[in-house]
């Protein structure tokens, strides 16, 4: 069988007000293919994660340009495990300082891409993680 | 959690990731998701199913946010006696037909529900189905009816006017109408109107609304007031402002009239029918055509197409011998070519 269409949520922690770069994966990622939950602004982690759960999706990712990824992507991860979605992808995008790049990666997220990164890239990598797992499990 | 007994029974127990799973199994279209949802048939049949539909734009979402705030807001003895019910929303966004990918962002407006255990929001891509649902709603309708939901608001695809197969899918059908989009008759597409029990112009709080609402009558009344069309339901034009909530209880009660009517006339079993029998149909046909695909040697579909291309043989001829030369021992006498050949 063929593999389900990859589903992404794009979500929008924290409060900082705009929402052009998650819009532009967002558009990136339909156009490969897949189905994007696009959740707006300032969504909390809990938000984030109860959305996570009843879409189902594969991959989640953050756009966080507000600098308090250190706070939201722990939350998150922490949320995702204790619903039962450990397996679930976790992207982070938006402006990271290179010495919590290490961080973000043991706390178990998948990349972190820059304002630099092209959609493209991102895609792929989505597309690649995504396909690395069976989403829903299988027989 | 995979196989469909498990996955059953977390469902029953009001597991909500089992749930989101199940309706991804379904929605993907997998044996252990139809198998989980033919063991939960016997749960399905109870949650009032709504479908709230218009064009792009008109404040669906939105008012599929406040349907269901008010709805969690206090008990409804019809839904449920002692609790407020749970309300599962379903919202159906277009498939780009150029990459096969979606924007679902319906959710966008309805974040005032999270945090709420009774309610359940899922998104779906229409995934090629016109009509303003995709092809499985329906079925994931079903899912969320056996999870205990006892109402179902399902969001069609914005599409202005052919989105006409939310009626045959929901017991109540809402159309949303927003101020300058009524002015014009035109713009008000017979369909949808012969399809709505309840007209809702939103966005009341812009100008326009009140002629909004006169032309719809208008059209209503031309119409013979057939919306909904059965004898005993006026179809009531109410005006809301989603953004506000104002007018939203209305709305509300409005739905809840539509239902006690619905099951006082028989109308309730009728239409509960009707959906069954049009998603029997749907099953029916697909699975006729597999067998058919799947039972034909390499390559003849595609000839008996580039013959039909060719002008040759009319789709007409061209089905009717596809079907004739199933039963194999006399297939050759019946050929419908030859007869036409023997009768010359
Ligand atoms: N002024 C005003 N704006 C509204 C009202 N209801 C919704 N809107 C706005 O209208 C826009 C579209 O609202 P949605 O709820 O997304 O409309 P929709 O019909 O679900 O849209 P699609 O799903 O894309 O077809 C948003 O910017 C809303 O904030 C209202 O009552 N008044
Ligand atoms: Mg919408």
């Amino acid at each position: 069988m063929s593999q389900p269409t990859i589903r992404v949520l794009i979500a929008k922690p924290g409060l900082d007000g705009h929402d052009r770069g998650a819009k532009v994966i967002a558009r990136a990622l339909r156009d490969a293919g897949m189905e994007v939950i696009y959740t707006g602004l300032r969504q909390t982690p809990e938000m984030i994660a109860e959305a996570a759960l009843q879409e189902d999706v594969h991959v989640v990712g953050l756009s966080i340009l507000s600098g308090a990824h250190m706070a939201l992507v722990p939350r998150v991860v922490e949320l995702l495990r204790a619903q039962g979605q450990g397996q679930v992808h976790l992207f982070v995008g938006g402006i990271i300082p290179d010495e919590d790049l290490p961080k973000l990666k043991a706390l178990g997220v998948e990349d972190v891409f820059g304002p630099g990164a092209s959609t493209q890239t991102i895609a792929a990598r989505v597309r690649q993680a995504a396909e690395g797992r069976a989403p829903s499990p299988g027989p | 959690m995979s196989h469909p007994v498990e996955l059953v029974q977390a469902v029953r127990e009001g597991q909500r990731l089992a749930l989101a799973r199940l309706l991804s199994l379904i929605e993907n279209e997998q044996p252990q998701g139809e198998a989980a949802l033919s063991q939960l048939y016997p749960l399905t049949g109870r949650a009032y199913i709504v479908g709230v539909t218009g064009a792009p734009g008109t404040g669906k979402s939105s008012l599929v946010n406040e349907i269901a705030k008010a709805l969690r807001a206090k008990i409804y003895p019809g839904l449920h006696a002692s609790r407020p019910p749970g309300v599962a929303i379903v919202a159906v966004d277009p498939t780009s037909p150029f990459s096969g990918g979606a924007i679902l962002g319906d959710r966008i407006r309805m974040r005032d529900l999270a945090g709420d255990a009774g309610v359940f929001v899922r998104s779906m891509a229409s995934r090629g189905s016109l009509g303003g649902l995709a092809h499985t709603t329906s079925s994931v309708a079903d899912a969320l009816d056996a999870a205990g939901f006892e109402v179902v608001l399902i969001e069609t695809v914005g599409a202005g006017q052919a989105e006409v197969d939310i009626a045959r899918h929901a017991h109540t059908t809402l159309v949303i109408e927003s101020p300058g989009m009524g002015d014009d008759i035109q713009a008000i597409k017979a369909g949808i109107l012969e399809i709505a029990d309840i007209l809702v112009v939103n966005k009341a709080d812009l100008p326009g609304a009140e002629n909004a609402v006169r032309v719809l009558r208008a059209a209503l009344d031309m119409a013979g007031n057939v919306g909904g069309a059965e004898a005993g339901w006026q179809v009531p034009i109410l005006q809301a402002v989603a953004t506000t909530g104002q007018g939203v209880q209305t709305v509300v009660e409005s739905l809840l009239r539509h239902r006690e009517y619905l099951q006082a006339s028989g109308l309730w079993r009728e239409r509960g029918q009707r959906r069954v029998a049009a998603a029997l149909e749907a099953r029916l046909r697909d699975r006729l055509a597999e067998r058919w695909h799947a039972a034909q040697p390499d390559g003849r579909y595609r000839d008996i197409l580039a013959r039909i291309v060719r002008r040759e043989l009319s789709p007409a001829v061209a089905v009717q011998e596809m079907l004739e030369d199933e039963p194999a021992p006399d297939a050759v006498e019946r050929h419908p070519a030859e007869r036409a050949g023997a009768r010359r």
